[in-house]
């Protein structure tokens, strides 16, 4: 059993675990998301439906077992450090998806001393 | 008019190729042809999201090169230099790529020429189309169906002679799945054969672009033209692309397959059709079993796990700074799979989540590198059954993942595989699949034992018309 949020979440039972709205803010926070209420609500008891299917994997035994993060099992698969002209943008094509540029520049919202 | 420009977007890619080539048509007419047939059939099935209105200049600029200047659909996650790109979320309603995806100039490079961008589940997320925050497509073999998803639009435009043939997008079944319930063909390479380089990322350990047509061999002249090494993606791999000409034609005599997934509980209704499937391949000459796979089910969590957590990190960079529209555009479904992979990889939980999903994926791995040293070749249905109808997709939080449970543990594995038609229902005339899997790097095996049952049955709809 942990606590999370003052919330008890018992993720090693089947059924358990529990999507409260506070917790389901606080991950949207986290996925830099905004979500109203609604969809808090939504987002919930999608989650709880989900939750399920996943603690399935419990029944595994995986004692022993290494995870698998990657199947081709290539290692160090670098380029050549060449600077390839082709393959960089003009400043004109690197800000042209952009919502807002000064003099060239993207502008991007201030996160530090914000207080 | 009608007539002939039908019959020009009934060929298959590799018959307009030879009449191209043998000057019996001409480039002009194939494109008129296509810019009415897609036109008739986008307001039927609603495909299309933008089109390339230099199409026809670049394919004369292309004539000379193998794919001759040949139109070709394209699923919108693929960046398209000078062509919006939107991977069906309004998030990047306004974003024209600077560049183009590797693969698109591997096949412009080739001769093919990009005609039109296709719709898809928004990010690639869902098995419907239903999640595109444009409009959903309709199956062209049942309008009152899904085309299935993510890559629905480009299985929709093939089914439908919208186009010669197209690409699409697999993480887990998004290639196979639309092509099985819209009776085409779609084949998902070895996960590093085929690079990611400029597509909208999504699962990034499992992605793997592909063909998606009307033919067995002309899945295979596409892929042999976008495969290979990409200096740009670091997990494609220095192998050898097979010659597939000798594959076509090499039958499966003597080859080991197992069928698998035959007792799982969702599919005794299938049985009939699959042990047609045996005959066929048994009269080739293959030596045909079934036999038993780790409970496909648990590929649900794993996929579920794993691709929520790739998709929270992927996505985080899509934001207003360099994308014009901002993360408040962001639909349901991309907002669930964001905050679900977020929570599942945050402090406390990615031990219980994530880490346990990919030790399980190696069980997976483990369970086919056993049953590939007892056969050449697996098969499975594609799909649990026919088509869904339009709508079906807000019945459950995982209805994607449901859908495609039967292609989940090949696509965490990486492995090769292709959906063909394998039966279609004469009242509804909706499509069954047929999965074909291979080990790792072995396309060739999935191609030979593909187009031995293509040409042994009747199911495919061009090949049938012109026998």
């Amino acid at each position: 059993m942990l606590l999370y949020l003052g919330k008890k979440i018992d993720i090693l039972g089947l059924v358990s675990a529990t999507f409260s709205d506070s917790l389901v803010k606080h991950i949207a926070k986290l996925s830099n998301l905004s979500v109203s209420d609604e969809e808090t609500a939504d987002f919930a008891r999608a989650f709880n439906d989900s939750l399920p299917v996943i603690e399935k994997l419990n029944s595994l035994d995986t004692t022993g077992i290494e995870p698998t993060h990657q199947v081709t099992e290539l290692e160090n698969n670098l380029r050549v450090d060449q600077v390839d002209s082709s393959l960089s943008f003009t400043q004109e094509e690197a800000l042209r998806n952009a919502k807002r540029t000064y003099q060239g520049y993207f502008v991007v919202d201030r996160l530090i001393d914000q207080d | 008019m009608s007539a002939h420009a039908q019959a020009i977007a009934n060929l298959t890619l590799s018959d307009a190729l030879q009449k191209v080539q043998r000057q019996e048509l001409s480039r002009e007419e194939i494109y008129e042809a296509f810019d009415h047939e897609s036109k008739l059939a986008d307001e039927k099935y609603k495909i299309f999201l933008s089109k390339n209105p230099d199409a026809l200049s670049q394919a004369k600029q292309r004539q000379d090169l193998p794919l001759a200047g040949l139109p070709i659909a394209i699923k919108d996650n693929f960046a398209t230099k000078g062509i919006r790109t939107t991977a069906s979320s309004t998030v990047l309603d306004e974003f024209v790529p600077q560049y183009s995806a590797t693969v698109i100039k591997k096949l412009e490079a080739a001769g093919g020429v990009v005609s039109a961008k296709t719709n898809m589940d928004a990010w690639a997320h869902g098995s419907s189309t239903e999640t595109s925050q444009y409009f959903t497509t309709l199956n062209p073999r049942n309008p009152d169906y899904s085309p299935g998803g993510s890559s629905g639009g480009s299985a929709a435009a093939v089914a439908a002679n919208a186009c010669l043939a197209a690409l699409g997008t697999e993480t887990a079944g998004s290639i196979r799945l639309p092509a099985s319930v819209c009776g085409v063909v779609g084949f998902k390479p070895t996960y590093g054969r085929i690079s990611r380089q400029g597509i909208v990322a999504m699962a990034s350990s499992t992605d793997s672009p592909g063909p998606i047509t009307k033919t067995v061999k002309d899945a295979a002249l596409l892929y042999q033209h976008i495969a290979g090494h990409d200096p740009l993606d670091g997990t494609t791999a220095n192998q050898p692309v097979h010659d597939l000409s000798l594959a076509l034609n090499k039958g499966v005599k003597g080859l080991k397959i197992g069928l698998i997934y035959s007792d799982y509980q969702e599919l005794s209704h299938l049985k009939k059709y699959y042990e047609d499937v045996l005959r066929v391949f048994e009269e080739a000459g293959a030596q045909i079993e079934a036999t038993n796979a780790l409970d496909p089910s648990y590929a649900i969590g794993v996929y579920t796990v794993v691709q929520r957590a790739e998709v929270s990190s992927n996505l985080a960079r899509f934001d207003d700074v360099r994308y014009q529209k901002g993360r408040d555009f962001f639909g349901d479904e991309a907002k669930r799979r964001i905050m679900l992979g977020t929570f599942t990889l945050s402090k406390g939980y990615a031990d219980q989540y994530y880490n346990l999903a990919q030790k399980v994926r190696t069980l997976f791995l483990s369970d086919f590198k056993q049953l590939f040293s007892r056969y050449d070749l697996l098969i499975s249905p594609t799909t649990p059954g026919y088509a869904t109808r339009v709508g079906s997709s807000k019945e459950s939080a995982l209805f994607g993942e449901l859908a495609d449970v039967l292609l989940e543990p090949s696509s965490v594995a990486g492995l090769p595989a292709i959906s063909l038609p394998c039966h279609v229902d004469p009242k509804t005339n909706l499509f069954l699949g047929l999965n074909i899997m291979a080990p790792a790097w072995k396309e060739n095996l999935v191609f030979q034992a593909a187009a031995l049952y293509e040409a042994a049955t009747n199911w495919n709809t061009w090949l049938k018309q012109s026998s």
